[in-house]
C-alpha cells in the first residue's frame, strides 16, 4: 500500500502524479476463507479491517453485490454523533465515536471527519427537561453534553427562526464532539486499510444461498461467482438483512423502509454545525463542498425502492421552512432514498444468529453511519471470539422475545415511528 | 403514490395511516412463542405485500392494499372488513 503523505504527495507531483497505485485490490475469489463477511458497505469493510487488524486474521473476504459503498454507505446525510440516552446505547455509540476520532490516523486516509457540533433544539418547557435528561445521561457515561439556552443559541446560530409563533426556539442540547464525515472516504478508507492487510474484496458477487454442512451449520456461500468455503459468515446488509437471512430460513424483527434524503445547491459556508429540528423531524448540514444536506421521517410504509414520495419530501422542506426561513430560496440539486433495516424497537442486532456459523450484523434503522467504526469493531470481535463486545451485548437478538427492548423513542413495535 | 380506496377512488397516499403488514393474526391462544412471532417477526418480503391503510382524512375505513415493494405498484385493493388477510 502506498502511504499517503506529504513527502508521497511530493514525489508523486514530481512524476506529474502517474504514480498513483490502486487504492486497494479488486480480488477474485479463493475456494475457501476463514471469515466470509457479506455486504461491502462500510460496516462489513470496517469489519473485516478490525478483523485482520485487531484480532490477527488473515483469511478474510468481503463479497459484495454491486461495487463497494453503492448501497447505504452512499445514501446517508455523514452525521456521527454520540448522544443517546439509554444505557444498552450510549457506550456503543461513544466507542465509535472515539475510533472516529482517530479514525484518519488508523487508516492513514483523509476520511474528513469534521467535528463541528451536533445542536437538537427544544421548542417547550417538556422538551427541555427532556434533552436535559438525555444530556444528564450523556455525562454519566463521560461524554461531552451541554444544555444551551436561548441567548447563547442566538450567538451560536443568529439565523433561526426563535419567534416562530408556534414553535419558539427555547435551546438545544449541544454536543461539541459530532459532526460529520465523508462517507465514500470512509469506505475506501477502510477497503486500503483491509486491503493491505490481505482482505480479499469482491465486488459482484452476489450471495445466492448459504452451504451447510452436515450438522446445518453454515459453512460458506454460494455466490454468483461460484461457491466459497467459510468457517464463519457473517451478514453485513442493512436494508436486505431480511432477504439476505431468509436464505438461511430466518425471520428477523426487521421491516425495510425508505428513508429520504436531500442536497441543495452549493452554498457559501451558512450552517456551522449539525442543526435539527425538535418539533418536527428536520436535520441539516452543510457539505464541504457547500450543499445544504438534509432529511426528516422515513417514508412509513414498507419499501425497497430507493426512491420516496412527495408528501415526505414537502413535510421535510416545511420542517426546514420553520426552522430557518433563509433557506427557502437555496434549490434542491438532488435527492435520494436509501433502504432501513427498520428493527421492532429502533436499535441494532450484533449477534448470533440461531443456526450456527451464521452471524448477523443488521437493525441499523436510519442511525447507521455513525456506527460504522464501532458495528466494524464489534462485529470483528463477536465474530472472532464468539462473545459479545462489552458495548454491544445489549444488541442481541433474542431481546425481542424476552422483552430487553431498546426502545430509545418509546414508542413500541412500530417500525415507522422510530 | 395514490392509494385506491374502495370507497373514495384513488386518493393521495398522505391522506393515509399506515399499519403495515396485513399478514400476521393475533393468536387465538395466547402463547409466548406465537405471540413473539405476532408482534415481532415479519417476512418483509421485496416484491408483494398485502398491507393495511386507514384512510384517516377520508372514508375513515381500513382497506388492504396489495402493494410491491420494490415498484410501489399497486395490484389491488379491498375493505379489511369481511376479508381474511
Amino acid at each position: 500500500m502506498q502511504p499517503f503523505s506529504i513527502f508521497e504527495l511530493a514525489k508523486q507531483a514530481l512524476s506529474k502524479h502517474r504514480g498513483w497505485q490502486p487504492a486497494w485490490r479488486d480480488a477474485a475469489p479463493k475456494s475457501g476463507y476463514d471469515i466470509v463477511i457479506v455486504g461491502g458497505g462500510g460496516h462489513g469493510l470496517a469489519t473485516a479491517f478490525y478483523l485482520a487488524k485487531v484480532h490477527g486474521l488473515t483469511r478474510i473476504a468481503v463479497v459484495e453485490k454491486g461495487w463497494i459503498g453503492g448501497g447505504n454507505a452512499g445514501r446517508n446525510t455523514t452525521i456521527i454523533r454520540s448522544n443517546y440516552g439509554l444505557a444498552g446505547n450510549e457506550p456503543f455509540y461513544e466507542w465509535s465515536m472515539k475510533l472516529w476520532e482517530g479514525l484518519e490516523q488508523a487508516l492513514n486516509y483523509n476520511a474528513m471527519v469534521s467535528q463541528r457540533g451536533v445542536l437538537n433544539l427544544y421548542h417547550s418547557d417538556a422538551q427541555r427537561d427532556g434533552y436535559a435528561r438525555r444530556g444528564n445521561a450523556m455525562r454519566l457515561h463521560g461524554v461531552d453534553a451541554e444544555l444551551l439556552d436561548r441567548a447563547r443559541l442566538r450567538q451560536m446560530v443568529p439565523f433561526l427562526d426563535y419567534d416562530n409563533a408556534r414553535f419558539p426556539i427555547m435551546g438545544g442540547l449541544y454536543q461539541a464532539r459530532g459532526g460529520t464525515a465523508r462517507h465514500d472516504a470512509v469506505v475506501w478508507g477502510y477497503a486500503r486499510a483491509a486491503s493491505a492487510l490481505g482482505v480479499d474484496i469482491i465486488q459482484n458477487c452476489e450471495v445466492l444461498g448459504f452451504l451447510r454442512d452436515q450438522s446445518g451449520a453454515v459453512c460458506g456461500v454460494e455466490t454468483a461467482r461460484g461457491p466459497i468455503a467459510a468457517g464463519k459468515v457473517g451478514i453485513a446488509v442493512a436494508g436486505h438483512s431480511s432477504q439476505v437471512a431468509q436464505l438461511a430460513g430466518i425471520r428477523l424483527p426487521i421491516e425495510s423502509h425508505v428513508l429520504q434524503a436531500f442536497v441543495s445547491e452549493g452554498l457559501k459556508p451558512v450552517i456551522p454545525g449539525v442543526i435539527t429540528f425538535g418539533a418536527g423531524h428536520f436535520y441539516i448540514s452543510q457539505s464541504n463542498k457547500g450543499g445544504l444536506v438534509f432529511g426528516g421521517d422515513i417514508d412509513g410504509y414498507n419499501s425497497y425502492a430507493q426512491r420516496g414520495n412527495l408528501p415526505t419530501a414537502e413535510d421535510v422542506c416545511e420542517g426546514g421552512m420553520a426552522l430557518m426561513p433563509m433557506i427557502g430560496r437555496a434549490r434542491i440539486l438532488r435527492s435520494w432514498g436509501g433502504i432501513m433495516d427498520m428493527t421492532m424497537d429502533g436499535s441494532p442486532i450484533i449477534d448470533r444468529s440461531p443456526v450456527d456459523g451464521l452471524y448477523l450484523n443488521a437493525g441499523w434503522c436510519y442511525g447507521g453511519f455513525k456506527a460504522t467504526p464501532a458495528s466494524g469493531w464489534c462485529f470483528a470481535h463477536l465474530l472472532a471470539t464468539d462473545a459479545a463486545h462489552e458495548v454491544a451485548a445489549a444488541y442481541r437478538l433474542d431481546r425481542f422475545r424476552t422483552g430487553h427492548l431498546i426502545d430509545e423513542k418509546g414508542v413500541g413495535a412500530q417500525p415507522n415511528l422510530h | 403514490m395514490h392509494i385506491p380506496c374502495p370507497h373514495c377512488g384513488p386518493r393521495d397516499s398522505s391522506e393515509f395511516v399506515y399499519r403495515g403488514d396485513a399478514t400476521p393474526r393475533r393468536p387465538a391462544e395466547v402463547e409466548a412463542e406465537a405471540v413473539y412471532a405476532y408482534v415481532y417477526l415479519r417476512d418483509n418480503p421485496a416484491g408483494m405485500i398485502r398491507e393495511h391503510w386507514y384512510h384517516a382524512q377520508g372514508c375513515r375505513n381500513w382497506i388492504v392494499v396489495t402493494r410491491n415493494t420494490v415498484t410501489h405498484e399497486i395490484a389491488e385493493s379491498a375493505l379489511a372488513c369481511g376479508t381474511s388477510a
